[in-house]
């Protein structure tokens, strides 16, 4: 066990990068895919400075429902945000910066927090608290901000708190 | 079938190109520099994705044979879209807001952005 710990780092990366070669080369073969496991496997030792703790995923496969939701509500989102763009006048609108006080801890778990919410139309994460207890969000249109604020920490805080932590 | 597949296609190019619409156009509309950031995340996320679903059906309907670059390029958008977003807000914050303009950091004192400004001035 000791031995396989040293001689593969990472297998979460060399999974990821072995799929990444595999969808990169856009087919199937036994080629292919042992040069992929073979930069995968590489490619942490190189990197292995840049990754001083290896993040823990208590329920990995709840990713897949995590990402489900997200795409979700980028849809919706964006056609959201393209009626308040198309049809609201600039005066009308009410942009707003809402804080969000953090649960999450780990960076990586508020890494792909701050990513969401960048990506799902209508709100733009734009900085962290210096300790790193808190996001600051800037809303395009934002009648209720708190009720942004908990939106985003039931749907998708909680999600990533059962996923990383 | 090959009319269904037809409709499937430019459905998908169609929805792409009415969302890059939109996002373009938020960018001359939106009057604030903040504002004006929200409307680029509406053309990579539905205006790329309707794209590259459409190159994908294609492929596969069309040319017979699968494509899974564009799973590639979607994933590769989604990692570094929201970085260059949060860089073009860092430099708002930078250049525009004081710790006073902003809410307050909740348990902690200030936001990154303006904790590194006053290293560099102390």
């Amino acid at each position: 066990m000791k031995l396989l710990r040293r001689a593969l780092p990472h297998p979460l990366l060399t999974l990821l990068l072995t799929g990444t070669w595999l969808l990169l080369v856009n087919g199937w073969s036994l080629n292919s895919l042992v040069f992929g496991f073979l930069l995968g496997w590489l490619i942490p030792f190189v990197t292995a400075a840049y990754w001083p703790d290896q993040p823990k995923m208590r329920a990995p496969f709840k990713i897949l429902a995590y990402i489900g939701v997200v795409i979700w509500d980028i849809i919706v989102a964006n056609f959201v945000v393209a009626k308040i763009v198309l049809f609201k006048s600039n005066t009308d609108r009410k942009p707003a910066w809402v804080t969000v006080p953090l649960d999450l801890r780990t960076p990586e778990a508020i890494t792909v927090l701050a990513g969401t919410i960048t990506l799902t139309p209508g709100t733009v994460s734009a900085d962290v608290s210096d300790h790193g207890h808190a996001l600051l969000i800037h809303c395009l249109d934002a009648d209720d901000p708190d009720a942004i604020r908990d939106e985003i920490k039931t749907r998708y805080e909680a999600r990533l708190k059962e996923i990383f932590e | 079938m090959d009319m269904i597949l037809e409709i499937a296609v430019s459905f998908f190019l169609v929805t792409g190109g009415i969302f890059g619409i939109v996002g373009s156009f938020g960018l001359l509309k939106l009057n604030d520099p903040m504002s004006r950031l929200h409307a680029p995340t509406k053309a990579t996320t539905l205006g790329i994705g309707g794209v590259l679903i459409a190159s994908i059906l294609h492929a596969i309907l069309a040319e017979n044979h699968g494509s899974v670059h564009e799973i590639m390029i979607i994933l590769f958008l989604f990692v570094t879209a929201p970085i260059t977003a949060n860089f073009i807000a860092k430099v708002h914050i930078h250049r525009h807001e004081t710790p006073e303009s902003l809410p307050g950091a909740g348990e902690d004192t200030c936001w990154a952005t303006h904790a590194i400004a006053d290293k560099d001035e102390g």
